[in-house]
């Protein structure tokens, strides 16, 4: 029946579980967002349009079969790689990088598609290849992965150009790339790391020497990570209570908003709040993780516990940033942040995770 | 290269599953390093995070106190506040400040001596503190500065509070005056453990009255608990506690009175100091030459300065306090009296005075002022007539030990505990002293000339004044009291400080009568202030003075017309009356002044006749004093409350 198979997809190519879970996490967004803003209703009802927008992304990606998301992910890959060189040509400086493209019609940040397509892509290429996968097919993926993580890096947005080699690794890793490899690039890495150095740029190398020590230039470079660990801090057990967080509301907390708004939560929450906020985000990633093992591809199983792990990543991230054990990256808290473009696509990549893990009867093993 | 064999998808999904579990694993483990962190820093590091939030929005604004105010005896303002809108000039926030200057002339007067002390001040001054440019604005002038305010950044019109003195120099060493506080003041405020009361006070009491009761006076620094943004700018009022004016304080002192003795001394150097024999209260204190302590407030400059500090006027030397005399012959009645109660003389007994007095066996003769002498001198006639030589004998008679302990009972050689700092003890010798001093055993010829005032003996107006006191009210040595009264600016309740009884010295009744009769007599035709007492509508006692301030040789006469101004005789003279119920105690000392009885005495009886008759020197009929009870009250003026006792537990009391 007509209706039935509607309604047989809607409610099945959800799983209701993480719908939920990721519902209690908008919540705390929504209370979160609304009291970072001072009460401005104009912040909250464009939050709530984000959500909005974005959950319909996420039902949307839910219903994509993924034989179909398989097929057009060389497409969207390219066509992202495309734009990324389009960037790199013709792309607008913002804040002394050049990562925005107008189309004339709407300005596009291309590296914010590829968080998406990058995973997508590699498990494209290992499904493919998975009857005979041969080291050479592990080279070709890496360079999959390092052609736009390279563009991505000269823009320059070193957060993002590390977050996206996180979730192709956890493709590579997750697709069975031997244990050799993985230790000898451990190892390359730690040796790499002293002339890494050199190829930084002058604010990367400065936000990591202030992870080291903040106070060297408390009013300057110092300044986010100590204000947002006071407010950390400062919210002991307790928290000072929603719209209490005085760190917050006398301005002191920069961005709090969006990358600092972990500082905001914990400043009003304390650790019980934030407590129930990580097992928040492990319930989550565990579900998903579920989902994820649960599809019947290798494609759907690759993308799905590539996406809940780079969610992860992103959250652990910021939530590092914030508590000052991490240097600062320009990373929001998935989910939580006030904006639009990360909100949409976090819930659309969940929504491929669903979308994976519910149409297992359409996919053919 | 190993080529990968073919996997199963059943091999793929057991490797799959085994590479998520480790990579849930680790998941688990970073959040775990999270929650090791959030505990560390909300938990463990909590107190040191709640600490900087609180300092990151908590600045505390202190709210100084209102100075209390200080009246005499009947309510005349001595010193109080004046609140005047200020121009003020922050350097840092101004460029160019010549500039702005000539802007700001325009709009307000800038006489060049405002400019200059400004210029004083900003030289002074840390960059980022307000320089006061012109203090008491006119309306009009606060009306045109608000309207150009926009044009001076960094200029500021402000309220603030000037410390007045009405009376400036009449009053500048009992009242004293503020000063800024000196870095010596904050570490002194720092060791009282009063610094944090002083935020936000920039003067502090740094002499008299203004700095003997500066607690009282200062009063309790309010805060403002003000919440700030990052800016620092003020978001809103946490909590506020206002401050506690200070203490009103009351003194004895007269102010007419005051002010009479001040005008009938002339300009002459030198001290007056009047009690009230019934409670010890200073009823006046004059030292001169005095001072503007209104000039304090402001920097000094140079040239002022150097007036303040002439090596012979010294006009911020409290005399009364720290001038340290030979009593002279104002000591005799003292003497007569320690002969008396000694028993080494009667009233009756007298000697016949040649002229001079020498020891047995010695040929040196200790010369009496008057070369011829006095002929037959009984005691009452030594005293109105000030025979020396009955004195150098009695000296003799009585040895300097015996000399010694009686006047000590006065309180000459010890400090009168007056409210007011620093106080010097004057001296009244015996060879121990002498042999500590100058490791010299003590001649008898020093004994002989103690018995009249001179050598080694020293003793401040204020000593000589309570000493009379105490003569006058038959042995109670009353500790010199300033302060009358303190009350609380809030409820206005008033509290009086208890009179406080330093000793009562045993004296017997007749011989206490005999000498006061003797120095009523001195007063009277045919004593040494005959001049001085005519006409007295009261019992007038009292005794000259004449302390030498260079010796005269063996034989050489005192010229006072060959000798320069600076080396005449000191003038002195004490008096009490009326003789049979004191009212007023006063000692008059007059540097140079020549003689007591041509100098001193006359001040003494001005200032007496205006106490008890309420007469003006210039005035040939007495005046109609308000009714003031304290005057006709025999003493029950002063009720002691308990809060005397707290108030100046510091000092000793007997």
């Amino acid at each position: 029946m007509h209706f039935e198979r509607l309604r047989h997809q809607i409610v099945l190519h959800l799983d209701l579980p993480l719908v939920g879970l990721l519902s209690l996490l908008l919540l705390v967004s929504v209370g979160t967002v609304y009291s970072a803003s001072e009460a401005s209703l104009e912040r909250l009802f464009a939050h709530l349009t984000n959500i909005a927008v974005a959950f319909i992304a996420l039902i949307l990606a839910s219903q994509i079969p993924p034989q179909r998301l398989l097929q057009f992910t060389p497409l969207v890959y390219g066509g992202g790689v495309l734009l990324l060189v389009g960037v790199a040509l013709f792309g607008e400086v913002v804040n002394g990088a050049r990562r925005w493209l107008d189309l004339g019609v709407t300005r596009i940040q291309p590296s914010e598609l590829m968080r998406i397509a990058v995973p997508l892509m590699l498990a494209w290429y290992l499904h493919q290849r998975q009857e005979s996968l041969r080291p050479l097919d592990y080279a070709v993926a890496i360079g999959l992965l390092l052609l736009p993580v390279v563009l991505i890096y000269r823009q320059p947005d070193l957060g993002t150009a590390v977050l996206i080699t996180a979730s192709g690794f956890f493709v590579l890793y997750l697709g069975g790339l031997s244990w050799r490899v993985l230790a000898s690039v451990a190892v390359l890495a730690v040796i790499a790391a002293p002339f890494a150095w050199h190829f930084l740029h002058d604010y990367q190398r400065r936000r990591i020497l202030t992870l080291l020590d903040p106070f060297a230039d408390p009013l300057g470079d110092g300044y986010h990570i100590i204000q947002s660990t006071i407010a950390v801090g400062s919210g002991g057990v307790t928290g000072k209570g929603w719209m209490d967080g005085t760190q917050t509301h006398l301005d002191f907390l920069p961005e709090r908003s969006t990358d600092f708004i972990f500082a905001v939560y914990a400043e009003e929450f304390g650790l019980i709040g934030s407590l129930l906020l990580l097992l928040l985000y492990a319930a989550i990633v565990y579900r998903g993780l579920t989902l994820a093992a649960r599809a019947p591809t290798l494609y759907g199983r690759l993308v799905a516990a590539a996406l809940v792990l780079t969610f992860f990543t992103y959250a652990f991230v910021n939530m590092g940033m914030v508590s000052g054990i991490l240097p600062v990256v320009g990373v929001p808290l998935p989910l939580v942040s006030y904006g639009g473009t990360s909100m949409v696509t976090v819930l659309f990549g969940f929504g491929i995770v669903m979308s994976v893990a519910t149409h297992k009867r359409l996919v053919k093993t | 290269m190993p080529v990968l064999r073919y996997v199963t998808p059943e091999e793929s999904m057991r490797l799959y599953r085994r590479r998520l579990e480790i990579a849930g694993y680790l998941a688990l483990a970073l959040l775990l390093l999270l929650c090791v962190r959030l505990v560390w820093l909300q938990v463990i590091q909590y107190e040191h995070y709640h600490t900087l939030a609180e300092n990151n929005r908590i600045a505390l604004i202190p709210a100084p106190p209102t100075r209390g105010a200080i009246y005499d005896r009947n309510g005349v303002v001595l010193a109080s506040n004046d609140a005047t809108f200020t121009l003020e000039i922050t350097p840092h926030k101004v460029g160019d400040i010549t500039g702005v200057l000539t802007q700001l002339s325009a709009l307000v007067e800038l006489t060049p001596a405002d400019i200059r002390r400004f210029k004083r001040r900003l030289a002074e001054s840390k960059g980022f503190e307000s320089v006061i440019l012109r203090t008491h604005l006119t309306d009009a002038e606060v009306a045109r500065l608000a309207v150009n305010r926009y044009r001076f950044p960094g200029v500021e019109v402000r309220a603030r509070q000037f410390r007045q003195y009405p009376y400036a120099a009449v009053m500048a060493h009992v009242v004293g005056y503020l000063g800024r506080i000196s870095q010596q003041d904050k570490q002194q405020l720092e060791i009282e453990g009063s610094a944090a009361n002083y935020r936000g006070t920039e003067y502090i009491g740094k002499a008299g009255v203004e700095a003997r009761y500066e607690r009282w006076l200062h009063g309790r620094t309010g805060v403002e608990k003000v919440e700030i943004d990052s800016s620092g700018r003020a978001v809103r009022i946490l909590s506020r506690t206002p401050p506690a004016p200070g203490y009103s304080i009351y003194l004895h002192l007269d102010a007419g009175l005051q002010q009479l003795a001040t005008e009938v001394f002339g300009n002459y150097r030198g001290a007056l100091v009047a009690l009230d024999p019934r409670n010890g209260g200073v009823l006046a204190l004059v030292s001169k030459p005095s001072f503007d302590p209104n000039l304090f407030l402001d920097s000094i400059d140079r040239s002022t300065w150097a007036l303040l500090n002439h090596p012979q006027e010294r006009p911020l030397i409290n005399r009364a306090l720290r001038g340290v005399y030979p009593p002279g012959s104002t000591i005799k009645p003292f003497m007569a009296l320690a002969g008396l109660e000694l028993g080494l003389i009667t009233p009756d007994d007298s000697i016949v005075d040649v002229g001079y007095f020498s020891l047995p066996g010695s040929s040196h003769r200790y010369r009496d002022w008057k070369r011829d002498g006095h002929g037959v001198v009984d005691l009452k006639r030594s005293i109105a007539v000030s025979c020396d030589t009955y004195y150098y004998r009695l000296a003799h008679q009585m040895g300097i030990e015996q000399m010694h302990r009686f006047l000590s009972q006065f309180g000459f050689g010890r400090k009168t505990g007056v409210d007011l700092d620093g106080e010097l003890a004057g001296l009244v010798p015996n060879p121990e002293w002498k042999r500590r001093r100058f490791n010299q055993p003590w001649w008898p010829g020093e004994t002989i000339i103690a018995g009249i005032g001179q050598g080694y003996m020293l003793a401040t107006p204020m000593q000589l004044a309570v000493a009379t006191m105490a003569l006058a009210n038959d042995g109670v040595v009353y500790q010199p009291q300033l302060l009358r009264a303190w009350q609380d600016p809030v409820t206005g309740r008033m509290h009086y400080a208890a009179p406080r009884i330093l000793g009562r010295i045993p004296l017997k009744p007749e011989n206490l009568e005999v000498v006061k009769q003797a120095m009523v007599e001195v007063t009277l035709p045919g004593g040494t202030a005959a001049a001085a007492g005519a006409g007295a509508l009261y019992a007038f006692a009292g005794k000259t003075g004449t302390a030498q301030v260079i010796g005269i040789k063996q034989g050489e006469r005192y010229d006072e017309r060959r000798i320069a101004a600076q080396h005449r005789d000191h003038a002195l003279f004490i008096a009490f009356a009326p003789a049979d119920a004191p009212r007023i105690a006063v000692a008059v000392m007059v540097e140079n002044g020549g003689s007591g009885s041509g100098t001193a005495a006359p001040i003494a009886r001005k200032v007496i006749d205006y106490w008890l008759l309420g007469k003006r020197p210039d005035q040939t009929a007495p005046i109609v004093v308000p009714e003031d009870e304290e005057r006709e009250d025999s003493g029950l003026v002063l009720e002691p409350s308990e809060s005397a006792v707290s108030l100046d537990e510091s000092r000793h009391a007997f």
